[in-house]
């Protein structure tokens, strides 16, 4: 309870005064990274309680009258009369003021959250994505490149700079609660904070091509020491390989790689 | 009846059923692809196609002909034309021969639809057709192009006739107070496409002109910038989804006022809260659609707002549906079946769309099935429902026979019990990450059982839809005589001869001072 009333208040002060102040008190408990994906899921269930109780009492106060006011001998013709100006007027100032509340409070808490998911903590690994039919493109940076797996340290967020070389896709990340749609000729961006180690599957959320369902990728969260020794391993290879294969993205589209998993 | 006399008509009567033919057979075509990429989806890997282009096509042309040609055309098309110069007491629409062109413009439309299935490389771009992939396509995007501007140029000479109409031909005496809801709903719809449909007659017109003579409104590589085409599409989009719920939900204030016998509720409240307010905000949301895509923050933020305040306007009209039931004499006829099923259904859509309308929840659930599930429950099936209870509710008008009441409602309950098992799991594995728009869903394979009930879902709905229009076909070759006013409504439209002569009334009808059409207690 106090916890809610905490949120809208910090919400409404989001709503008076802008994402500044909010960007400001984000930066105040920067101490703790922030977890999206965590507040998403209480934000969502509380949502979901808000709208099953306002879909009962509608439903249950339209089934009371359709079993009451049905037509049966002695209830031929409807009996209702024209509202009194007070009441028609009353009719309209109380629900109008009750669904603005409801509105206002679920825009606060919505915003709250959306300055989390858009705000990026300082400390991050920051990842360009370009997308392509139909692969996920990642490029690190200190110039490492996967595809399709993007391989990360548990305990720091992830900021991926997202652009597209061909049609719309949107790196979506059920497991992360998040997902943003990368365009040729724009720069997106999206984070998320992978906790523990595991794996999270990647899955392109906008439709991209006849291979579209089929753009799959995954996020393999590993501990700090092996993400490291992953990397010294893949810096060493990249060495190995030296400069000619670096640079020039996307300068034949011939080449693109079509992967069909 | 000769073919001739129904194609050359003028008569608006004439000009409404052929709206209403030419919709149902869109709504069996676009319903058929659905059932066919249920069952594609009833298995993971190829079921009955291996072909993921086959796929995106039925998935296109379900999208594309359910909207533009069943809905519209049956509530813009079909009940306006019947019901709005009934309803005001007018012989006809004001611009007959208009009205005519309108319908043919209809057809050339569903031709071109359904030319779809036999030209060689159909449309595969989504009825949304979002470049750079309806640019880059080797599917015909001209077709999807020039499908939406026939369309639309209906619906815009359709427009015109219809505010024309209702300004200048109403019967004496009936003022605008005493218009039947369902009027003022069309007449805010009709506001909106003559506002809206040239906007998006631009977007589909510019998609044609990069992809077939090289201009670069939409390619980022040579000064174009993808995002425009989103928000000139969803520019009209949304006030679509708006031009379909107007008439249906008005449809459904005729239905159970008519069948509960009362009058309704907060009259003015309705009309101009819920309504105006529709009208008012729908040109003010359409970033919700683009709450993923890349749009500045501060817009989403803003329509955030906007979007949520939907909540208003949408929240009384649903106040003054329950509230004509209040006091009222509730008959459960299939019609009133079907209005009941509506404000369930649209309870469940309208609340499920709560959690979309706020962009930092969509984040994670724009584009799966739970967005597929909400809008299915808040304007397909809703309005759905709203046209077949239509149907049925002027049935014996239009017709002047009566349909089966059984078999009319054996229809609604399978197709309710369908529709829920459907749309209900669909919005569950949305939340859990089902993605939209997929032919295989390989790595998810958890959802497998999902969709195997699903397809279930579908079948029991097609047959329930296939019962009721099967009870029509049967009810208007051989129906009962219905008399002209089975419902005792004191509507205008009830109070000539069913089936109504051209020219509606021998005599032209006025309305005396204490009439309303929804005065039933004096009738």
């Amino acid at each position: 309870m106090h916890d809610t009333l905490k949120r809208v208040l910090r919400g409404a002060a989001a709503m008076a005064s802008g994402t500044a102040l909010a960007a400001s008190a984000q930066a105040a408990d920067a101490t703790k990274i922030a977890n999206p994906a965590a507040s998403w899921d209480h934000l969502w269930h509380e949502v979901i309680v808000d709208i099953t109780i306002i879909g009962i009492i509608f439903a249950l106060m339209t089934a009371y009258f359709v079993w009451k006011y049905r037509r049966r001998p002695g209830n031929e013709v409807g009996t209702s009369d024209k509202l009194s100006p007070a009441s028609a007027v009353g009719w309209v100032v109380i629900p109008v003021f009750v669904f603005l509340s409801i509105d206002f409070y679920t825009a606060a808490n919505g915003w709250v959250l959306w300055n989390e998911y858009r705000d990026v903590p300082a400390d991050r690994l920051e990842v360009k994505l370009e997308s392509g039919m139909y692969s996920w493109d990642y490029t690190y940076p200190n110039g490492v490149r996967t595809q399709n797996e993007l391989i990360v340290p548990a305990g720091k967020p992830v900021m991926l700079r997202m652009t597209s070389r061909d049609t719309l896709h949107s790196h979506y990340i059920p497991d992360f609660r998040v997902k943003e749609d990368s365009m040729p000729g724009r720069v997106t961006y999206l984070w998320f904070n992978p906790t523990k180690p595991g794996e999270h599957i990647v899955t392109c959320a906008e439709y991209c091509g006849v291979m579209h369902g089929y753009m799959a990728g995954r996020i393999i969260v590993k501990a700090p020491e092996e993400y490291a020794a992953w990397m010294k391993q893949e810096e060493t290879r990249l060495a190995a390989a030296t400069a000619p294969a670096e640079a020039t993205p996307a300068a034949k589209p011939a080449a693109k790689p079509v992967k069909k998993t | 009846m000769n073919l001739k006399e129904w194609i050359f008509t003028t008569d608006h009567k004439r000009v409404g059923v052929l709206y209403l033919i030419g919709s149902i057979v869109a709504f069996a075509v676009a319903g058929i692809m659905a059932l066919l990429m249920r069952a594609e989806l009833s298995t993971i890997g190829p079921t009955i196609t291996g072909n993921p282009t086959q796929y995106n096509v039925w998935l296109y042309a379900h999208g594309a002909v359910m909207i533009l040609g069943f809905q519209i055309p049956a509530l813009t098309g079909f009940f306006a034309n019947y019901c709005i110069p009934l309803m005001i007491g007018a012989k006809d629409v004001a611009f007959p021969r208009v009205n005519a062109l309108s319908v043919w413009l209809f057809y050339v439309g569903i031709i071109l639809a359904v030319l779809t299935f036999f030209i060689p490389d159909p449309p595969d771009v989504m009825w949304t057709g979002y470049p750079p992939y309806s640019t880059m396509t080797t599917g015909n995007t001209a077709m999807y192009s020039f499908t939406v501007l026939i369309l639309g140029f209906a619906s815009i000479i359709g427009g015109v006739n219809f505010l024309t109409t209702v300004a200048y031909m109403r019967a004496p005496g009936l003022t605008l107070n005493k218009l039947n809801i369902f009027v003022w709903c069309t007449l805010g719809a009709f506001v909106l496409q003559l506002i809206f449909v040239p906007v998006l007659g631009t977007a589909v017109t510019l998609i044609s002109l990069d992809k077939y003579l090289g201009t670069n409104f939409f390619d980022p590589s040579k000064g174009g910038d993808v995002l425009t085409y989103q928000n000139l599409f969803w520019f009209y989009s949304h006030p679509a989804v708006y031009v379909i719920f107007l008439p249906f939900i008005g449809v459904v204030y005729e239905i159970i006022a008519s069948h509960a016998k009362n009058m309704v509720f907060n009259y003015k409240m309705v009309v101009y809260g819920g309504i105006g307010g529709i009208v008012l905000l729908s040109g003010e949301v359409w970033v919700h659609h683009l709450y993923v895509s890349g749009m500045a923050d501060w817009l989403r933020i803003g329509q955030m707002v906007t979007t949520l305040m939907i909540s208003v306007p949408v929240g009384l009209m649903m106040i003054g549906l329950i509230g004509t039931l209040h006091k009222g004499s509730i008959a459960f006829t299939t019609p009133m079946m079907y209005a009941l099923g509506v404000v369930f259904l649209f309870l469940i859509g309208g609340l499920t769309g709560v959690p979309l309308a706020v962009p930092s929840l969509t984040l994670a659930v724009s584009d799966t099935y739970y967005v597929v599930g909400h809008f299915h429950y808040v304007m397909a099936v809703a309005g759905t429902f709203a046209i077949f209870g239509g149907i049925y509710h002027w049935f014996p008008k239009v017709t002047g026979k009566m349909y089966n009441e059984f078999w009319g409602k054996v229809g609604f309950w399978i197709t309710f019990v369908g529709v829920n098992i459907v749309f209900w799991i669909m919005m569950d594995i949305g939340v859990k990450g089902m993605p939209r728009r997929y032919y295989d869903y390989a790595h998810f394979p958890q959802f497998e059982d999902a969709h195997q009930w699903m397809t279930l879902g579908a079948g029991i709905l097609a047959v329930g839809f296939a019962i009721a229009i099967l009870n029509w076909i049967l009810g208007a070759i051989n129906g009962k005589p219905a008399g002209d006013n089975p419902w005792g409504s004191p509507s205008l439209e009830w109070s000539t001869v069913s089936p109504p002569p051209h020219g509606n009334w021998p005599t032209p009808p006025s309305v005396s001072e204490d009439w309303h059409p929804y005065g039933f207690k004096k009738a």
